[in-house]
């Protein structure tokens, strides 16, 4: 009875951690088999231990060039997305204007819209003018779909900033581009810094959209979907483990940091 | 207090006001390049789709805009079982998502203490994962003489799956339920993040209101925890269900030609077959049908409030 009781209290923190096993479980296996030395053309099946592919992490023709293609594009598409998306999310938030509803909507819509039709659609326009398809083409559409997430990012905190903090700098006789670069570009930073780094995060791993507009260009998502058909080198796996690791690095990194400031403020 | 001494004592006061017309043209200017973008780059090419889809001609001697509506008849007739498995396939992983990830955002919210930060980094770590190597991993995780298909084979839940007809044989791969155990994983944090979100805003003091008035825990749930988190199930219904219906990467990797959805379909017809107008037309079926359903949940579930 004392057992059944305790299951009862703690059937939500059971149910919780068996949802989180179901999403990290493929990460451990990714990892796991970084290590595996497979017999055939793909690592699908474990075999025997061996550091080959972590010795060797560019061992397979192609794929670190289309991984430092990824990374460009993903960071200029950041850059991109987060001037663009910045720019609007402040308009949207202090000012007001005609055509609101409209504006809403075109931010809204492509948050809304399966990927395929985006793609498929970029690609009509893209074979209507004739453009060459490549790294251009994916960097368009890369910015076109991260805007959104940078609007709704930091629209969230500037909406959420006292606005007698820019009257005070005002009345302390701060210019206009004073107050914005000391007082409203810092508060406004943790909503920026969040929209830009969602958009890395989307334009990195984006398949689908690249998939339509890539043309013979090959990112790195292109790269694991071609070896999906062709034989999935080891050396995938090392990449996949190597950003998990340095994305958790990064995010505790930055929580020790934050708290540490916390406690000086407190 | 620094700032005060610090300031020029004779700065010149800011002018009353900026000159009306300069004013007044600054959220345009502030919008112009981005809007531009998204009308060019999302806007117009939906424009051009709808045009594509009522061409026809071919590729070598080009196409023509003939309203040839026909193209959209037989793109159904032809593909209405693809459409009917995107949306069986997206429903049944937007339920499964639900049903996982509903547990771990109440975890996160009310139970995890000073864990919270923790597992909330790894409900969002996967994502920096690329998503098509996780994919690939579930290929080994339900391989064929793997432990979980020897498990739900020696407990006979295979015999009713197979039953049901989302497995055949003594495989999951390649299967319905590969395919939904796919979409269900990738899309999983869409559900979890939104959830957590509305779930930690309530106030706790309601949950112990709700025990003083003598609710059981499972009656505070289904009176007051649920519906005060049905922004957060709405949008996580929403951000799971519509990626899920587009998707054909898990139907390809993890399925088979039996389990192609209209994402498959389009990705063909536009990348392999060259049939742009069918493509065309598929897509923005796909496009309206969504766009109708969106809409149509949105205003039954009365959350208006969404971006």
């Amino acid at each position: 009875m004392a057992f059944v009781n305790w299951l009862k209290r703690h059937l939500v923190v059971i149910a919780g951690l068996i949802t989180l096993g179901y999403l990290l479980l493929p990460n451990v296996i990714v990892t796991v088999f970084s290590f595996n030395k497979p017999k055939g053309r793909f690592n699908y099946e474990w075999q025997q231990f061996s550091l080959d592919a972590w010795k060797q992490p560019c061992g397979v023709a192609d794929m670190c060039g289309s991984l430092s293609i990824s990374l460009r594009i993903a960071a200029l598409a950041t850059i991109g997305a987060t001037i663009l998306g910045t720019m609007i999310a402040f308009a949207l938030v202090r000012y007001r204007f005609r055509a609101r509803g409209a504006v809403n909507s075109l931010i809204f819509l492509p948050m809304a819209m399966p990927e395929v039709v985006m793609a498929a659609s970029l690609l009509t326009l893209f074979l209507n003018l004739g453009a060459q398809l490549g790294f251009w083409t994916i960097l368009i559409a890369h910015i076109m779909f991260c805007l959104s997430f940078v609007v709704v990012a930091v629209k969230a905190r500037v909406m959420s900033m006292d606005p007698r903090l820019e009257e005070a700098a005002r009345d302390l006789y701060a210019s206009p581009a004073q107050t914005f670069l000391r007082v409203t570009l810092p508060i406004a930073a943790p909503g920026i810094a969040a929209g830009a780094l969602l958009s890395f995060a989307l334009s990195f791993d984006d398949f689908i959209i690249t998939n339509f507009n890539a043309g013979s260009t090959v990112t790195f998502p292109m790269f694991v979907w071609g070896s999906a058909q062709r034989g999935t080198p080891v050396q995938i796996n090392v990449i996949g483990t190597t950003m998990f690791l340095v994305a958790v690095l990064l995010v505790l990194t930055s929580m020790v940091i934050s708290n540490r400031r916390n406690k000086q403020k407190a | 207090m620094a700032a005060v001494t610090e300031a020029p004592p004779l700065a010149p006061a800011p002018e009353k006001k900026p000159p009306r017309k300069r004013g007044r043209l600054v959220p345009y200017w502030l919008l112009l390049p981005g809007i531009l973008w998204l009308i060019i780059f999302f806007a117009l090419p939906m424009i051009y789709q709808a045009s594509t889809s009522v061409q026809t001609g071919s590729l070598e001697e080009g196409y023509k805009v003939t309203w040839h509506f026909a193209t959209y008849w037989n793109a159904l007739s032809e593909y209405w079982p693809q459409f009917l498995r995107s949306v069986l396939y997206a429903t049944a992983a937007t339920v499964l998502c639900l049903l996982l990830g509903y547990p771990l955002a109440y975890l996160i919210a009310f139970r995890a203490g000073r864990w919270r930060n923790l597992i909330m980094i790894l409900v969002i770590a996967p994502f920096f994962t690329s998503f098509l190597i996780r994919t690939l991993a579930w290929k080994t995780i339900l391989a064929d003489n793997g432990p979980v298909v020897h498990t739900l084979n020696s407990l006979h839940i295979l015999d009713l799956t197979n039953w049901l007809g989302w497995t055949a044989g003594d495989r999951v791969l390649a299967t319905p339920l590969a395919v939904v155990c796919g979409l269900t994983y990738n899309f999983l944090p869409f559900m979890i993040l939104p959830l957590y979100t509305s779930l930690e805003r309530i106030d706790g003091r309601l949950h112990e209101a709700a025990g003083d008035l003598y609710a059981k825990p499972f009656t505070t749930f289904r009176k007051v925890t649920f519906p005060l988190s049905m922004p957060g199930v709405v949008s996580g219904t929403l951000l799971t269900f519509i990626p899920a219906a587009g998707d054909y990467v898990n139907a390809d990797l993890l399925g088979s030609t039996d389990t192609r959805m209209v994402g498959n379909v389009i990705q063909t017809q536009f990348l392999r077959i060259l049939d742009y107008p069918t493509a065309a037309a598929l897509s923005f079926i796909l496009m309206a049908a969504i766009l109708v359903m969106v809409t149509f949940y949105i205003r039954r579930s009365g959350t208006e409030d969404l971006v």
